[in-house]
């Protein structure tokens, strides 16, 4: 009797941890990516604008800011990538050392309106980048990031994404350094671009 | 015919400070309508606009129209957990003594099945329906892809 007492607790006391690890994992990857993650080399293998397989491992040496977004998006896309924008201008002639990424995670669509344009439209330097949806989800996998694509009849083709909207920062071995969370100040992202040099 | 229309109101382009005219209808005012340039007349385009309502009563934004774009919704941009995500919102509340502003990462008007591509400088007419006040229309400026919203500082209202 007492054996099975002791054994209902040690299943309580089972049940208990599996919650409680379950709890901790998931409030650490509902905060998304936090700045002090332990080092990692988020990799990606995605078609450029002209369909040419560009890779992470072909952009050693300059620092990456990456976006994941859509074209389709008329409110956190353009906000950030204008602000990327105005961030290339103020570097100057450091720009060169920073190459700015914009992934698409609806790429098939953005494929068909046409990513050079868009990119263009915001910063020439940007370069837009719509691979396969396995490649995609690779390369969001990879960096550790989420998207996902939600029905929604009051948006165009009845869809839209959801994303973890930061700008990305990969140092030039291709090591991730940190995120900038949405609505970041370009002057914030210039200064501590600055101090990396 | 609506394209004849829509060619008009954009010919009709007026000075920088469209954008910081004040519309009143009842307790509510009405300015700062602004949108920015599109690329391609494919993609969404976007509205933003401030409210406030000097009134006792609750009001609320629940539709807006715009000879610009065949299906304009309210929109509202939400970052949870790390995720961005944009639900349709139904209405957006007005509240008695309070203003409520359409903004970059907040609310916003997206403006899809554009008649045309938006460019800097093109203007054109949104009107906006209240819960009870009813309807207003407002001119909404076209600005550039970075802009953060019109300058009205010298405006002089």
């Amino acid at each position: 009797m007492r054996l099975r007492h002791l054994q209902i607790g040690l299943w309580v006391a089972a049940i208990a941890a599996m919650i409680i690890f379950a709890g901790t994992r998931w409030a650490t990857r509902s905060e998304g990516v936090a700045e002090n993650s332990p080092a990692f080399t988020p990799v990606f293998t995605l078609a450029d604008e002209e369909g040419r397989i560009r890779t992470s491992a072909e952009f050693r040496g300059k620092f990456l800011l990456v976006f994941f977004g859509f074209t389709n998006c008329p409110d956190v896309c353009p906000t950030t990538l204008s602000d990327v924008a105005q961030v290339m201008d103020d570097l100057g002639a450091d720009a060169e050392k920073v190459q700015p990424l914009f992934v698409s995670i609806d790429p098939e669509r953005d494929r068909r309106l046409g990513l050079a344009a868009y990119t263009a439209a915001f910063h020439p330097a940007i370069l837009g980048l719509a691979g396969t949806e396995t490649e995609t989800q690779a390369a969001a996998d990879s960096f550790k990031i989420f998207y996902e694509r939600e029905n929604d009849a009051a948006s165009p083709d009845g869809y839209s994404m959801a994303h973890s909207p930061g700008l990305f920062l990969i140092g030039p071995d291709g090591e991730w350094l940190r995120q900038f969370t949405y609505g970041t100040p370009p002057a914030e992202i210039l200064s501590d671009l600055q101090t990396r040099f | 015919m609506k394209h004849l229309l829509l060619a008009a109101t954009l010919s009709l382009t007026a000075s920088a400070a469209l954008a910081c005219e004040t519309v009143t209808l009842g307790d509510l005012s009405v300015e700062h309508g602004w949108s920015k340039v599109t690329i391609g007349a494919g993609r969404p385009g976007v509205f933003y606009v401030s409210i406030s309502n000097v009134g006792a009563t609750d009001d609320a934004l629940v539709g807006i129209s715009t000879p610009a774009a065949g299906m304009p919704m309210l929109h509202e941009t939400v970052v949870k957990d790390g995720v961005a995500s944009m639900p349709h919102a139904m209405s957006i509340p007005v509240p008695a003594g309070q203003s409520v502003q359409l903004s970059p990462g907040g609310y916003h008007g997206m403006l899809m099945g554009l008649t045309a591509a938006l460019k800097e400088g093109d203007s054109f007419p949104v009107t906006l329906s209240f819960e009870k006040a009813g309807e207003v229309t407002v001119n909404v400026e076209v600005l550039s892809l970075r802009a953060e919203g019109p300058d009205c500082a010298d405006a002089g209202q």
